[in-house]
């Protein structure tokens, strides 16, 4: 089980709180197409993928991201018990979806460099390294199910 | 590997940093101690405090030698050959893959809170390529 500090779960609810989590999902999403460009073979019926005007631009990537962060937000609020409330989202990624867990560390990378931009220097240290444990432990619990 | 556009994307955002490369050297350097504590074995003999004379300095060095790549893009292998001869023969940093994907990260951190939106993704792919052509290079005599 992870442990996590009172400051660490203040610095993850205050970062929260200031997201969209629809913004940022489209952005980090975005971003995962444009810089890994090998990850769009999860995304073939997604359409236009050409550009990354294109992917920006793309309605269905803007809609999965916003989906991936709300996913996600379910993540922090329940911190204490993270195995179990990703438990079949696992198992989906797994059996279903067929995504190579890197993948999870790949976009939660981008995740922090999203937020880096847009809170500039409020993005502390200590606020990326608590945020850099936290997708870990995301990517972690969304790759315990896999076999 | 990096395009023309890659190649001038860096180059710009090289420039953006107008003088504060040493800030930003050992900035990457202080996140990169504190969301990846296992990289601090590879400075026992430093002083890791928050500010460090050592931290600057190595810092410093360190974007000295990212702003050299960046001048020779068109030929990594040769421009870094030294740090990769260093790497691999004394320094012995675990794959550099490992390391230099941690610095990667902290280092793109700090360019994107200092450039914010203009941190775009076309900017954030060219560095993150490049980043990852400069630990090939350096992990090249490993083995």
């Amino acid at each position: 089980m992870v442990h996590w500090t009172a400051e660490e779960k203040q610095l993850i609810a205050s970062v929260w709180g200031k997201v969209s989590v629809e913004e940022c999902g489209a952005e980090a999403l975005a971003r995962l197409l444009i810089v890994y460009p090998w990850t769009q073979r999860f995304f073939s019926d997604f359409g236009n993928l050409s550009s990354p005007t294109a992917i920006i631009g793309n309605p269905k990537v803007r809609a999965h991201g916003k989906k991936v962060l709300t996913s996600f937000g379910d993540a922090i609020k329940n911190l204490e018990n993270l195995k179990v409330t990703y438990s079949k989202l696992s198992e989906l990624h797994c059996d279903k979806l067929h995504v190579d867990p890197e993948n999870f560390r790949l976009l939660g990378d981008i995740l922090i460099i999203v937020l880096a931009a847009h809170f500039t220097k409020d993005f502390t240290p200590a606020c990326q390294a608590t945020w850099q444990k936290l997708v870990g432990v995301v990517a972690h619990a969304l790759a315990h199910k896999y076999h | 590997m990096l395009t023309g556009e890659d190649k001038k994307l860096i180059q710009q955002v090289w420039g953006k940093l107008g003088g504060a490369e040493e800030e930003v050297g050992a900035e990457a350097l202080w996140r990169m101690f504190h969301s990846y504590p296992p990289t601090k074995t590879y400075f026992p003999h430093f002083d890791l405090s928050q500010g460090s004379d050592q931290i600057r300095g190595h810092g410093k060095k360190v974007v000295a030698a990212l702003g050299n790549a960046i001048k020779n893009l068109d030929n990594l292998s040769q421009a870094l050959s030294e740090l990769s001869n260093l790497h691999a023969y004394n320094l012995r940093v675990d794959p550099p893959r490992f390391s230099l994907q941690f610095l990667s990260q902290c280092l793109q951190v700090v360019l994107a809170t200092r450039l914010g939106k203009e941190y775009t993704p076309e900017v954030h792919s060219a560095v993150d390529k490049f980043m990852s052509a400069v630990a090939a290079v350096l992990a090249e005599k490993y083995r």
